[in-house]
């Protein structure tokens, strides 16, 4: 099962990894507020397994804050 | 369980100092990874500029120097000729390298400096509050050009990539966007063939690469994107525009 780990604290909210998700799922977790003071992205536990792992936002996040493992 | 994808030990561990959304750091991870691919990680040596991307220097894990306003290029002759051996580097904006630096781009590329040039053309000056830039598209409104950019008071855009493929001395130029993953994806490639050229001893390299500046566009992250490839992708054609190299990986 594929999995997207995000530093939390290193993201700007740019919403650039949104954009780029062709499965849709990652969104901003509006409950958080991270060191930056974004709110930053996040998958729900629940949209994890519809990830496939394309790497897609990783790719795009300017600030290299995400991981994706397989 | 296999790593799909994490972060390249090109770079270091301080935070980019960028705004949100600005593609500065796509280009500097693409960098980065170019380096580790090809091993040149501990040969490298990279000058930063004066902009944006000044800081450069904290974020590439390797050697580093720091140049005056546009003279990037002059430092990297410096360094190259010294240390042969060494892949030697610069990264600079369009503020620093189309305007007060371009003698010393355009000396750089006609004396075949074997350098590699990363150019990240974002169409204003970014870190002094997006004022014009001699990049700045016809029409386009800037902190000096309120009413956008005209003509017949403030010339033209400059085209980067073709006026110096246009030298004997340049080995490998291509201009590259960074709007999608598609596009990243070829803009690593054409930023590892910069890096073969030099290895290869070819001669001048450069990678021009099509950037967004969102804080000082008025964008969000995502519109700035698509205005690079609505509006600057057409005054600025993506593409190869020379190649000297062996082998094209």
């Amino acid at each position: 099962m594929a999995k997207v780990i995000f530093n939390e604290d290193l993201c700007k909210g740019c919403e650039l990894c949104v954009n780029a998700c062709p499965k849709k799922i990652i969104e901003m977790d509006l409950s958080k507020i991270n060191t930056k003071g974004y709110h930053p992205a996040t998958i729900k536990p629940e949209n994890m397994d519809k990830c496939i792992a394309c790497g897609f936002c990783a790719m795009m996040c300017p600030d290299v804050v995400i991981t994706v493992i397989k | 369980m296999a790593v799909v994808f994490e972060k390249t030990k090109g770079l270091t561990d301080v935070p980019f100092s960028y705004c949100p959304g600005c593609t500065h750091g796509i280009i500097h991870r693409l960098v980065a990874e170019a380096m580790e691919e090809l091993g040149v990680l501990d040969k490298a040596i990279g000058v930063a500029s004066v902009g944006c991307s000044v800081f450069a220097y904290e974020f590439f894990n390797c050697d580093m120097q720091q140049a005056a306003h546009g003279r990037a290029p002059a430092v990297a002759t410096g360094i190259k000729r010294v240390h042969p051996d060494k892949v030697v580097f610069t990264y600079q904006g369009d503020g620093d390298l189309a305007a007060i630096g371009t003698a010393e781009i355009v000396h750089a590329a006609a004396r075949g400096e074997k350098i590699t040039v990363i150019f990240v053309n974002n169409a204003n000056y970014g870190m002094t509050g997006g004022q014009m830039a001699p990049t700045t598209l016809v029409g386009q409104r800037t902190t000096t050009t309120p009413y956008g950019r005209k003509p017949e008071v403030n010339g033209y855009p400059i085209r980067v990539s073709e006026m110096l493929s246009t030298l004997d001395g340049a080995a490998y130029i291509e201009r590259v966007a960074v709007y999608d993953v598609k596009h990243i994806m070829q803009a690593k490639k054409a930023i590892k063939n910069a890096f073969l050229a030099q290895i290869q001893n070819k001669g001048f390299s450069l990678v021009e690469v099509l950037s967004t500046c969102p804080t000082n566009w008025g964008m969000t992250p995502v519109e700035a994107l698509k205005w690079v490839k609505d509006h600057m992708e057409p005054y600025y054609p993506l593409g190869v525009y020379k190649n000297t190299l062996e082998e094209v990986k």
